[in-house]
Formats: structure tokens, C-alpha cells, sequence
């Protein structure tokens, strides 16, 4: 499109510590249809920090749950991973893994699936297979990842129904996914997911389904397990909430590129990107003035297949600079010296890439990433 | 988001993009054009009508009556076309029996060649049934013979004689199965809708008829059927006799639309303001099952056509003198004769066409229906 | 379990039972009886009998009776196992249909389980190998053989074998196996005999089957648990037939309810176009000829068979999903 400047690769030296559980460096994932081409991940980049919570937010159709997929691999046909970087670290000692210079069915990138990272779905309901009891489900993860052995994988299949809180789990073990409750049946995944301790959980939605007490049951269960086996954990949702009840860090996205990322705090109190903005003043609040209108984002989710110059966001912005926006794709710049702050948006000094390339957000005291 | 949940991204942005007048333009408006956007459904579509229209100008197209009979070519294969003067031509044939194996050989002599010619002058006949006339298609002159699909045991020619027989078995197959929809339609909503006792009964008796198996059951009801009918009356018995099992099906898939539609409000509605119970079920539930109707429908057909022919087949169906697909193929049941007289089962490739249009038009017309099944 | 078994069993003598009724009233309806087509046969070959002879003939087959009392005479004798005389063959019915029956079985089950070995594994390959040229190859073979009728097929069978392949596909046994006594080399040459039919009656169902199987492994893939199973690191062709198989069966033997149905009609039209020492030729001959009790047992056991089959597939359905378990 004529007038449009479009950013050059992200820098990829300056961003977080060289433990962080998983980095992801300009991710783009593409769905090529009969109809055009979905560009779900557009440039997206973050990092898990080991040990902590990372929130990651937006409306649907963000791409966030397609981010959580590409980490393990498992995005489905027509999508494919068309550039960009992903790097495990896992606690286990050795060489940080690249991820997608792994073969999807390989058998190492097996392993990282449900040894090294887990991932529990949305949709209790259909999370489990119908035809197979609770505890063939467990056993099979933990008979692939941990024991061959039947007696010490149900020992142990036991032992994490136990910790995730069911009742009675030897009588679990025998029964069938439709026999149990949703909030018992999030816990079975839970259990199945964290089965073979791995070092990061990735929660696509978990508790979205649930009412409000089961949820509130749930997260508390998950901030435990995350402290006892010091697991990092990925959680996404579109719930700003459960985010303040659960993250550490929050990454937010739209429209496939994540255009803020700070501590819960910072996001909360000190929020940058105009989108953060909105989303957090849309949350009705108790005790405010009856008549009130409801804030609202104006505007919608452009088509999946279109593409929209410049900045994604500004048609919706409530900051909008005609001829700025429009025209040039934001980098992402650094906005807090002492802390990891990013943004995405050319409010902000560093994010117009052509005037300050290479010099964007090199954090004082952080180590370049081992790339 | 639509990914995980199983929608695939590009159905959901073309409902999206084509779907704009969704809410404006009527519901066979809208199947009409998921219909159409299946180019095998509508090629299906296409070659059934084009049959459909072959069996009514059948006696055009047809260069011999169906019942003529001719001695002199008992069995005669298909007659060979000679390119002679550039034109098509068949050579004459001469019949002679072979005193050895008692059968007919056919010697070819190109010698007394005769063109093939178009819109000739052949046996009389009336044209819909409006007018008299007697232009065919194609032909040639006597004594000169033209069997472009060979000719039967009695000499008669084979593919005048599937012309005739595409009027039978493609319109039985159709009389059967409104015969079924209309029983099926009338007892599943009735069942549905009523419940308790009368759904009870209903039911059973479904499930009594479907205990039977079906061919057999057929063959019973056609050796009832005394030998001395009328073409036209056996015709009709037949169309019931296969109707008399496909309803089951038919009342099964109603009645569970009729269960589904009972709860919802607008019945209630209905119900409220004192309409009748058989107007309920006749304005309100029905229409919204028609077309769920019309797919169960289009798929029964192939059913009842193959059921026809399968009768037939076994001299249980259509009797001589009337003619079906069917009764054509009974000759082929001589393994002797079939062995060497092949062009006997010819008369099966309009059956298997005609089922898989059937077939091909019958799963468009479901996936224009009910897109997410 | 048990009692619902029990139940099911009860339900279905009952149903038998009403066939019965009906099948009898139907078989009766011709006008004329076997007697008449006896004594066209005997006319035909010049001799003949007398009015007395033919009276108590008549009396000793019950033919004058009413209807009722035939139905009553006939269904006292097939409790204690006695299904009636032949009239055409002169013999007890029993004797005539039991090896027949047999075979019956013999073939439906047979192409039953042809039907399932090939539709299974086809459908699932052609789910998920979607828009490569095997795929499509096996959507035409599907469409085909859906219209192609299992009797066209034997005909096709038969002339083919005979031209191309110099053999004679009719009949079960080669001709010196025929009456012999059982023995291995004669179950031997039964299997070998065995095949062809099996697999003609089977086309259509196993074509119709795979698509069916298709459809289902299809939805069943988009199914969560599916995502689930590969997030925990499984080999896709465990996810594939441990997980998303074992769901999609579910529906397949829902079908069975169609399927049976139509392999034994199959199976008897089958049986007449090869010539096979089952149900078919006998069958429909005694309805021709009026030999009402020979044609009624037919009915009565292709009934059994039916309603014996679906009460298997409604245990295997159990047996299969947990969920139908409970109920």
C-alpha cells in the first residue's frame, strides 16, 4: 500500500532476562484460504518470565489462543508458522531449545509437549474424551512422559488428583468425564496437564466456562501449584479481573500483535497503549453514577482478511493522529526505565522506527537475550 | 475464538462476507444459493431433468416401437457403424442359424450399406400425448437395421426398448416416494406432536415393519399381486408397494422434528391464542420441516428405483407387455445367455446414473438445508 | 445389563410374533394355493387327479381351512419346532431351510464384517489425507458403488470372471463338494467359494459406510479432546485411532440399523443371481408357487436375523460408549 511504512524485523537484543521460561520474537503465524489470507499472529512478541504469571489479554479474534498453540506446536491446517522465533528454556539444564526448528511430530518436540509444557482448553466439557475414564486419560500422559510402569503411573495419577483437590480420587480414577461435574472435570485437565510437572502451563481460557465460585476455586488452585513447583504459567483470557486476581505480568493483544506488555501493577495504574486504556475504562464499575453510559470501544474487529495500514488500532482510536497513525506501523518502544514496560504506539518516543532504528528501548541492566 | 472451537476460519469469514443480506432475504432464497454453489449437486441436477425429458419425447428418440418384434434378429449385437461416403451407415445383416451350436450367427455385408438419416419418417405416435406424428430422431430405411444396443430375444430393439422403460422405472421411484411422504409425513407429525399412546403405537408399529427385511417383504406383497392387472394399475400397486416401507423412515425424521419444534415458543403461541391441534401441525410445524423433508425425499428415490428394478428383475415387479429397466434386465439372468449376449445389461447404466444424480442432487440438497451437519 | 437383555429379548419375540401375522396374512392373499400350481405341474406332464384325491389331499394340508385356523395349526407347530410342510417338495420345512438359513448367516455376517475391515480404515485415511487425489479417488469409488445395485454388481462379477478370468463364480462349492458329507477340505472350498459373494453384497454398504466414517472422523477431529490428546505429547497416529476413532464408531454403529437391513435383502438377491444354496432362490420360488408355509418360515427367520442383529448392535454401542452405558 502506497504510504505505508512498515516496520523492519524487531530488534531482537534488548528484551527481558535470559531466563525467561519462553521468548517469542516476532511470531507470525498465516492462514492461507480460498478466500484470502488471515494474518492471526502479525509480528508478535513476549516473554515469560520463570516462576510467574503471564497474563495475556484481548478481545476474540486477537490471535491469543493461536499464540498459546504455536508455543506447542499444535496450530491446525490450513495455519502455519510463517516467520519469527520461539525459544524454550527449560529447567532441566542444557542448551535453550529453538522450538519451531523442531519438527512438529518429532519426538523431542513431543516430549516438550506435555513433559515440558501443558496446556489445559476452555471447554471442559469437550476437553476430555468421553470414551476413556479420568485416570486412563492421566496415566496415558504420565505413562509417555514419566514411568512405564502401570502401578506407579496410577500411584501417581492419584497423587495428582489428590493435589488438585478431588474428592476421593481412587474412585476418579475409574469414572468417565460425563460422570463429573465442570469444575471437577477442569480440575481432571489440571491434573492430566500438570501430571508430568512441567516448567509452563499454558491456560487457554480455563475458567470462562465455569461459574463464578468454581472459577474462583480454580484460580486459587492454580496460584498454589504454580508456587509449589514453581511453574511459570501463560494464562489467557479476556477477562481484565481474573488477570488482576492472577498475573504477574500481562501482555495485551489486538488484532495479532501485542501492543503492551508491563507488570499487573503497571498495566492496572499506569496503562499506555490507548486500547489498554479503553478496555479498562469499559469495565463497569460499582457505585458508579446511575444513568451512566457504559464505555465502549467504538468501532469493531475489522474483517479477518483485510488488512489495515498503519497502526491496527486507529480506526478505533480514541488518540488518533491523522497522517501518523494511518500511515506508520508502531515498533514496539520501552516506557519505563527500571521496569519491562513496552508499548506499541506512535504516542510514544521510539515506536516510529524509522527515526530511531536500533536505538529502540535497549533496557539499562538487562543482558541481551542469547539469541 | 473460531479456530479452537472447530469452525474452520474460512466458513466463518464467508458466512460473514456473503452473509450480509442474511437477515433480509428469505430462507429458500438462501438455500437456493448454497445449492447452487455445488457444482456437482447441480450437474446431478442437470442430467436427471435431461433423462427426465428423454423419457418424455421417448418415442422420438426411439427408432423402433418397443413391442416390435423381428425373428430375424434374435439376439443381434449392437449394429456395427461404418463410416462409408462419409456419412454414418450401417451395412446390412443377414441371419443365418448354425446348425452346430443352434444359434443365430449375423453376417455383415457392406455391400448394401444404408446411411443413418435424421428426423426420418418412422412408426406413428402421439407426441405428449397432443398430436399424432411420426418423425424420429434417426433411422434408417428397411430392411436395412439399425440396433445401436443390440436387440432382445425377440428381436426387439434394445434401446427403443430402454426409452420405453426410462417412463417406468424413473416415474415409479417418484409416485412411490410422494405416496411416502405423505403417509410418513402425516404419521410422524401426528406421533411427534401427540405423544404418550399415540406415539406408542406409532412407534411399535415403525419398528414391526422394520423388523422385516425389506426385499423380502416386497417380494411378498408383489407375488399377492394377480398376474392379470392392467399395466397401469399393476403401475400403481407397485409405487404402493414400495411406499408401504419407505414411510418408516420418513415419520422417524418428522416426528423428531416435531418433538424439537413442540417446546419451542412459538408453539406455544399458538397453542395460546386456540389454534387447533391439526393446525398447529399443519401451518406452523410442517413448513419448517419441508425441507428437511424434500432431502429425505430426493435420497428415497434412488431407493425406490432400485427397489423397482430389483422386483422387476425378479419377475415381480413390472410385467410383459409394459417395460422398466428392470424387466429388461431379467434376460440377463441367464448366465448362459447373458455370457454371450453382453449388451443385455446394458439397461443397468441408466439405472446407476440415474441413482448417483439422485444421490449427487439429494447431498446438495441436505448441505444447502442444514450447512453445519 | 441383564434385564435389559431380558427385556430386549421378550420385546423382540414379541415382535416376532405380530411379523408372523403379518407375513401369513400376506403370503395367504394370492388366490389359488400350492395345490393348484401341483396340479398344474402334474396336468402338464399329462396325469392327474381325482376329485378325491385332491379332497383329501386338501384336508391333510389344512388348505380349506379359514385363515385363523391355519395361522394357529402353523404357530402351535413352531413353538415345539415344527415349521409346516413344503407342498412343492414334499418334505418338512425344517429340513429344507435349515442348512440354507445357515448360510445365510454365513454371508451377511460375512459381509458385514467385510464391510467394516475396509470401510474403517478407508475412511479414516481418506479423513485425514482431505483434498489429495486418494481422497478423491475413494469419494468417486463411493458414489459408484452406492449406485450401483448388488445384483447389477454380481451380473458385472460373473460376466467379467467367465470372460477374462475363465471361472464360474455361481454356486458355494465346486461340484464334488456339493452333497458331500462336511469335512476340512470341504469347509475349505466353502471359504474359497465364500469370498465373492461376500464382497458383492458388501459393495454397497462398504462404499456407503466409508463415507459415512468420513463424516464422522471428520467432526469427531474438530473435537477438543482431540487437541487435548496431542498437547500431551501423543504420537498422531495414537491421537488418530485411540482417541478420534474410538469416538466415531460410536455413530457407525448407529448405522447399523440401515446396514442390516439392507445386507440381507442384498444377500437373498445376491444369492439368485449366483445361484447359492440360500434363502433367495428357495424363497422367492415358494412365494411363486404358493408354498406358504416354506415362504412364511423364510420370513419368519430373515426377521430373526434382523431383529437378532439389532439388539447386537444396540450391546455394542454399550459396549462401546460409556455414555449409553448408564442409561
Amino acid at each position: 500500500m502506497a504510504g505505508t511504512v512498515t516496520s523492519s524485523a524487531e530488534p531482537t537484543t534488548y528484551r527481558g532476562s535470559a531466563d525467561d521460561v519462553v521468548q517469542v520474537e516476532d511470531l507470525q503465524v498465516h492462514f492461507h484460504t480460498s478466500l484470502g489470507v488471515v494474518r492471526a499472529l502479525n509480528g508478535v512478541s513476549f516473554e515469560i518470565p520463570r516462576g510467574k504469571t503471564l497474563g495475556v489479554v484481548g478481545e476474540s479474534g486477537c490471535g491469543k489462543s493461536i499464540t498459546g498453540l504455536s508455543i506447542m506446536q499444535l496450530v491446525p491446517r490450513p495455519g502455519r508458522v510463517v516467520s519469527g522465533r520461539i525459544t524454550f528454556r527449560p529447567k532441566e539444564a542444557g542448551q535453550p531449545i529453538d522450538i519451531l526448528a523442531l519438527d512438529r511430530q518429532s519426538s523431542q518436540m513431543r516430549h516438550i509437549r506435555g513433559k515440558n509444557i501443558g496446556m489445559i482448553f476452555q471447554e471442559p466439557m469437550t476437553s476430555l474424551n468421553p470414551c476413556y475414564t479420568v485416570g486412563n486419560q492421566i496415566m496415558e500422559a504420565i505413562l509417555l512422559h514419566q514411568t512405564p510402569h502401570k502401578d506407579e503411573a496410577r500411584r501417581q495419577a492419584v497423587g495428582i488428583l489428590q493435589r488438585v483437590g478431588m474428592p476421593n480420587p481412587e474412585r476418579i480414577i475409574g469414572t468417565y468425564p460425563h460422570q463429573l461435574s465442570g469444575g471437577m472435570r477442569q480440575r481432571a485437565m489440571i491434573a492430566m496437564a500438570l501430571s508430568c510437572t512441567p516448567d509452563l502451563l499454558i491456560a487457554d481460557e480455563p475458567t470462562t466456562a465455569l461459574d463464578v465460585t468454581t472459577e474462583a476455586q480454580i484460580l486459587d488452585l492454580m496460584r498454589e501449584l504454580q508456587q509449589e513447583l514453581g511453574m511459570s504459567i501463560m494464562f489467557v483470557t479476556h477477562n481484565l479481573g481474573v488477570v488482576a486476581q492472577m498475573c504477574d505480568e500481562v501482555a495485551v493483544m489486538y488484532l495479532g500483535k501485542v501492543v503492551e506488555q508491563a507488570s499487573v501493577d503497571e498495566i492496572f495504574y499506569d496503562p499506555k497503549h490507548p486500547y489498554t486504556i479503553s478496555l479498562l475504562r469499559s469495565i463497569p464499575r460499582l457505585g458508579s453514577k446511575r444513568k451512566e453510559h457504559l464505555e465502549v470501544i467504538q468501532g469493531g474487529i475489522p474483517d479477518a482478511y483485510s488488512t489495515v495500514s498503519g497502526c491496527p488500532f486507529h480506526p478505533r482510536c480514541p488518540s488518533f493522529m491523522p497522517g501518523k497513525c494511518d500511515r506508520v506501523v508502531p515498533v514496539e518502544t520501552s516506557v519505563a526505565t527500571t521496569t519491562r514496560h513496552t508499548v506499541r504506539c506512535l504516542l510514544y518516543p521510539g515506536s516510529d522506527a524509522g527515526a530511531v532504528a536500533g536505538t529502540s528501548g535497549v533496557l539499562p541492566g538487562a543482558a541481551p537475550a542469547a539469541s | 475464538m473460531a479456530v479452537a472451537q472447530g469452525i474452520a476460519l474460512e466458513d466463518v469469514a464467508e458466512l460473514a462476507q456473503k452473509g450480509q443480506d442474511v437477515g433480509q432475504v428469505s430462507q429458500w432464497t438462501l438455500m437456493r444459493r448454497r445449492f447452487l454453489e455445488n457444482k456437482l449437486s447441480v450437474a446431478g441436477g442437470i442430467v436427471l431433468i435431461l433423462m427426465y425429458l428423454v423419457a418424455l419425447f421417448a418415442p422420438f428418440l426411439a427408432p423402433y416401437q418397443y413391442d416390435a418384434l423381428d425373428s430375424s434378429s434374435t439376439y443381434a449385437a449392437p449394429t456395427a457403424i461404418h463410416f462409408i461416403n462419409g456419412r454414418p451407415s450401417v451395412c446390412g445383416v443377414t441371419q443365418t442359424l448354425n446348425k452346430d451350436t443352434f444359434t443365430y450367427v449375423y453376417a455383415t455385408d457392406c455391400s448394401k450399406a444404408s446411411p443413418i438419416k435424421f428426423f426420418v419418417a418412422g412408426y406413428p405416435y402421439r407426441l405428449l400425448g397432443l398430436f399424432t406424428t411420426n418423425t424420429h430422431l434417426f433411422g434408417v430405411d428397411p430392411p436395412s437395421k439399425l440396433y445401436l444396443i443390440g436387440a432382445d430375444t425377440q428381436g426387439r430393439d434394445m434401446l427403443s426398448r430402454i426409452l420405453q422403460g426410462s417412463r417406468v422405472s424413473m416415474t415409479v421411484g417418484l409416485v412411490g416416494v410422494a405416496l411416502s411422504v405423505i403417509l410418513g409425513s402425516i404419521l410422524g407429525a401426528t406421533s411427534g406432536y401427540y405423544g404418550g399412546s399415540i406415539d406408542n403405537l406409532i412407534q411399535r408399529f415403525i419398528e414391526l415393519i422394520t423388523s422385516m427385511p425389506t426385499l423380502p417383504l416386497w417380494g411378498a406383497f408383489a407375488a399377492a399381486l394377480p398376474h392379470d392387472m392392467s399395466v397401469v394399475k399393476r403401475f400403481f400397486f407397485i409405487s404402493i408397494i414400495l411406499s408401504l416401507i419407505g414411510w418408516t423412515g420418513l415419520a422417524r425424521q418428522v416426528r423428531g422434528k416435531v418433538l424439537a419444534y413442540r417446546n419451542l415458543d412459538y408453539t406455544q403461541a399458538a397453542r395460546l391464542s386456540g389454534a387447533s391441534s391439526m393446525r398447529i401441525i399443519m401451518t406452523h410445524m410442517l413448513p419448517n420441516a419441508v425441507s428437511h423433508i424434500i432431502v429425505v425425499a430426493a435420497l428415497a428415490v434412488p431407493a425406490a428405483i432400485l427397489g423397482e428394478t430389483a422386483l422387476s428383475f425378479l419377475g415381480l415387479g413390472m410385467l410383459p407387455p409394459a417395460v422398466s429397466w428392470g424387466t429388461l434386465l431379467q434376460s440377463a439372468q441367464q448366465i448362459q445367455v447373458l455370457l454371450q449376449h453382453t449388451w443385455l445389461l446394458i439397461p443397468a447404466i441408466p439405472v446407476i446414473i440415474v441413482v448417483t444424480c439422485y444421490q449427487l442432487l439429494g447431498d446438495g440438497m441436505r448441505d444447502a438445508a442444514d450447512p453445519y451437519s | 445389563m441383564l434385564n435389559y437383555i431380558l427385556r430386549r429379548l421378550m420385546y423382540m419375540i414379541v415382535t416376532l410374533f405380530f411379523v408372523t401375522i403379518i407375513g401369513f396374512f400376506l403370503i395367504q392373499l394370492p388366490p389359488g394355493s400350492a395345490l393348484d400350481a401341483k396340479l398344474n405341474q402334474l396336468r402338464a406332464q399329462g396325469g392327474d387327479l381325482s376329485q378325491d384325491q385332491i379332497n383329501s389331499l386338501a384336508a391333510r394340508y389344512g388348505l380349506n381351512d379359514p385363515v385363523q385356523v391355519k395361522y394357529w395349526k402353523w404357530i402351535s407347530g413352531v413353538v415345539r419346532g415344527d415349521f409346516g410342510q413344503s407342498f412343492t417338495y414334499d418334505a418338512p420345512v425344517g429340513s429344507l431351510i435349515g442348512s440354507r438359513i445357515l448360510f445365510s448367516v454365513i454371508l451377511s455376517t460375512g459381509a458385514l464384517l467385510f464391510t467394516w475391515l475396509v470401510a474403517i480404515p478407508v475412511g479414516v485415511y481418506s479423513a485425514t489425507h482431505r483434498y489429495t487425489v486418494p481422497d478423491y479417488v475413494v469419494t468417486f469409488i463411493q458414489f459408484v458403488g452406492v449406485a450401483v445395485p448388488d445384483f447389477l454388481l454380481a451380473l458385472i462379477l460373473l460376466v467379467f470372471a467367465s470372460q477374462r478370468l475363465h471361472t464360474d463364480l455361481t454356486g458355494l462349492f465346486s461340484t464334488q463338494y456339493t452333497n458331500a458329507p462336511w469335512s476340512g477340505a470341504k469347509l475349505l472350498d466353502l471359504a474359497r467359494h465364500l469370498w465373492i459373494p461376500v464382497i458383492v453384497i458388501g459393495a454397497g454398504s462398504t462404499a456407503w459406510t466409508t463415507r459415512v466414517m468420513r463424516g464422522n472422523l471428520l467432526d469427531v477431529l474438530n473435537q477438543q479432546y482431540v487437541q487435548t490428546a496431542r498437547a500431551k505429547g501423543l504420537q498422531e497416529t495414537l491421537v488418530i485411532w485411540k482417541h478420534a476413532v474410538r469416538n466415531a464408531l460410536h455413530p457407525l454403529i448407529m448405522t447399523l440399523g440401515t446396514l442390516l437391513p439392507a445386507l440381507i435383502s442384498g444377500e437373498v438377491i445376491v444369492s439368485i443371481v449366483l445361484n447359492l444354496p440360500t434363502t433367495g432362490p428357495l424363497y422367492f420360488s415358494a412365494l411363486i408357487n404358493k408354498d406358504m408355509y416354506l415362504a412364511i418360515t423364510f420370513l419368519l427367520f430373515l426377521s430373526v436375523m434382523l431383529v437378532v442383529g439389532n439388539l447386537m448392535a444396540d450391546l455394542l454401542l454399550a459396549w462401546v460408549d460409556p455414555r449409553v452405558r448408564l442409561e
